[in-house]
């Protein structure tokens, strides 16, 4: 088994938000991160899969320390970095780099190309043996843009570009790991792809380790090793991804499956709504989170919290009915296969 | 007689580089109780189109040529007064971001009930009683008391509700529905969809449905329009675009998807990006990115070849015509 990177245990991230009213003194805490326990391993890319309030941005900024847990650890190649501070931090941090959602919103218009990917360098004081201009430019390169951009600005690039752009600046410092926040989501379906197939060049070129967030179920399907879902601050389901989309074992992770539209128009309409909205992680309801919406729910599912349990090879599920359900296959193989030339 | 006709449509923009056109010689046709998906990446001019047929395209673009006739008359020649008698009447439109579309100081009911009070012809407590059948209708939970909340109290989920159930509220005959569900969770789009299906059939409107998303054409679309650059390329029943695309566009959108029937090593992709507007290369636009594109691809905009009775694609070579 490969070795561990990255090892998470008991994490909480509570935020405090003013509640009660505009002049209330009472605060509540959103508990975006709620206890969470999750391996990565070195070489393998983790999807990480929820709806919007998950979590999973959270959980993500948290394994970089972009934000400090209220609780919990996460061991980082060995060390607990849940608190460092200062210089032992930044020198984790190097190890550690983001590409982010909004390629529009995450790279300094008033800055040049060669100085946006080499910034890193500049920061961490590691000036490259071979200039930074230089370096910029096999920066570039790697990521499939060319080395007279360096001297262009981000906003002269299409959203594709920008994103190659964010990507080289992950990857200045040679970093393990890198979190990948919905990295292709704001892209275009043709120029997703493109991306997509970057990352795993890279990935195969550098031994990186990707947590790859995303709520694109089909994307994750071709980039991930493994598959962790989360729920309102919960890892519900953690499997190999074969066995995440060919036998789910929790509820909502089938329920997930079931929700994305039909690949085509033969298999429309096959698929079970899942009633309802997720509720607030302000005030998660007790027992199980998820059974204010889960179609098996019964009286106990109000009482208790079920734990991240064992449920095969590799494969863990949290949900106290998960052997009378048994894993729903999702009927996602589409007969004959697609069309081209 | 087709609800919705469609003719040479061209809607331009002013640029440093003189006008540039967002939509080129668009021309399609919707039937009554019709679904027609209208599918393209960003920039290619379906949000456009979909604007310009309920002339919405904000100043300084404008309309340049084409006509759009809806129940027989010409939309293009109404005045704006008589433009207004059909929005939200007899065509409605709903929007991807349903916050920013819903006004935020009036309350949920009071939205859902103006489309009637505008057209007339009902007394208030009729308009809010149908109000209120509507709200149930579109499935929120409680609607008497959500009638009073403000689009802010309500999550994205039940806002994008509140939106269909103001543009359904006077039971149009066409709705255009752009990227609807595009900023919601995968579980709560695939309730909207349901929902837009169900009150499809039964108020028997038709819908253009506006979107990115492949997936959403393959739920709900009867037929699909391709765009790109501004024009549609292929035009097919969804089966037949699905099964046996033409233009080597759509056959590549269709390929990069991923797909969750096979484990593949690498996505096949679509080369190089969407040329901007205004430097439009003088033949086909897709040319310089297609994989089949020869020397006669870059002389002039290719014709519309048709392949059956309802599928065309707007290529020299269209994909399996030739074998």
């Amino acid at each position: 088994m490969a070795e561990t990177l990255v090892d998470i245990a008991g994490l909480e991230k509570h935020f405090a938000v003013a509640g009660g009213g505009w002049f209330s003194r009472r605060k509540l805490a959103v508990r975006a991160v709620d206890g969470v326990d999750l391996a990565i391993r070195r070489g393998e890319t983790l999807g990480l899969v929820g709806e919007s309030g998950c979590g999973k941005s959270t959980l993500g900024r948290l394994i970089l320390r972009l934000v400090r847990p209220s609780a919990g650890a996460i061991r980082f190649g060995g060390v607990d970095i849940a608190t460092l501070e200062g210089a032992a931090l930044r020198a984790v941090r190097r190890r550690a780099q983001m590409i982010f959602q909004d390629p529009y919103g995450s790279l300094n218009p008033r800055m040049r190309v060669a100085d946006l990917v080499t910034e890193p360098l500049r920061i961490a004081g590691r000036p490259p043996a071979a200039g930074y201009r230089a370096h910029a430019e096999s920066l570039l390169q790697s990521v499939g843009l060319d080395a007279q951009h360096a001297e262009r600005y981000a906003h002269e690039f299409s959203g594709g570009q920008r994103q190659r752009i964010g990507i080289a600046r992950a990857l200045a410092l040679e970093p393990e790991l890198v979190v990948a926040d919905e990295p292709v989501s704001a892209l275009d379906v043709s120029i997703r792809a493109q991306v997509i197939n970057l990352m795993q060049d890279l990935q195969a070129r550098h031994r990186l380790t990707y947590l790859f967030i995303s709520h694109d179920l089909g994307v994750v399907h071709h980039i991930a090793d493994r598959v962790a879902v989360m729920y309102l601050g919960r890892i519900v389901e953690l499997a190999p991804k074969r066995a995440l989309y060919a036998t789910p074992r929790h509820p909502y992770t089938q329920s997930l499956l079931a929700a994305i539209p039909a690949a085509t128009p033969a298999l429309r309409g096959r698929r079970v709504a899942l009633g309802g909205d997720p509720p607030s992680p302000l005030a998660p309801p007790p027992g199980c989170r998820f059974h204010t919406r889960c179609p098996h729910a019964i009286e106990r599912c109000r009482r208790e919290d079920p734990p991240l349990q064992a449920a095969g090879e590799g494969h863990s599920v949290a949900c106290l009915r998960a052997d009378e359900i048994g894993p729903i296959a999702i009927p996602l193989i589409q007969p004959g296969g697609r069309a081209g030339r | 007689m087709a609800l919705l006709e469609v003719e040479g449509l061209r809607t331009v923009f002013p640029s440093q580089e003189g006008e540039v056109s967002a939509v080129e010689g668009a021309s399609f046709s919707l039937s009554e109780g019709e679904v027609l998906g209208l599918v393209g990446e960003s920039g290619s001019g379906k949000s456009v189109t979909a604007f310009s047929l309920m002339r919405l395209v904000q100043a300084p673009g404008r309309i340049a040529a084409g006509s759009v006739r809806f129940e027989g008359r010409d939309l293009l020649s109404l005045d704006e007064r008589e433009m207004r008698k059909l929005r939200g009447r007899r065509m409605s439109m709903i929007f991807q971001e349903p916050l920013s579309s819903l006004n935020p100081v009036w309350t949920v009911g009071q939205q859902v009930m103006e489309p009637m009070l505008l057209h007339g012809g009902v007394t208030r407590r009729e308009a809010r009683e149908r109000a209120l059948a509507m709200l149930a209708r579109v499935g929120i939970a409680d609607a008497a008391r959500r009638f009073n909340d403000y689009p802010h109290q309500l999550s994205g989920g039940l806002r994008q509700r509140v939106m269909i159930a103001l543009a359904l509220v006077c039971e149009p005959k066409l709705l255009i529905a752009d990227e609807p569900t595009s900023a919601l969770d995968v579980t709560i789009q695939a309730q909207i969809l349901e929902l837009l299906r169900d009150l499809q059939r039964e108020l028997g409107m038709a819908i253009l449905m506006i979107t990115h998303d492949l997936g959403v054409v393959a739920e709900i679309a009867d037929r699909v329009n391709v765009m790109y650059a501004g024009r549609i390329v292929e035009s097919a029943p969804v089966e037949t675009l699905f099964r046996a695309p033409a233009h080597p566009y759509s056959a590549g959108l269709l390929q990069s998807v991923p797909d969750m029937g096979e484990e593949r090593e690498r996505l096949p992709t679509i080369r190089g990006i969407v040329p901007r507007p205004g430097e439009m290369p003088p033949g086909c636009a897709f040319a310089p990115r297609c994989p089949y594109a020869d020397a006669a691809c870059t002389v002039a905009p290719p014709p519309v070849h048709t392949l059956t009775d309802d599928h065309a694609a707007a290529c020299v070579r269209p994909l399996g015509a030739h074998g």
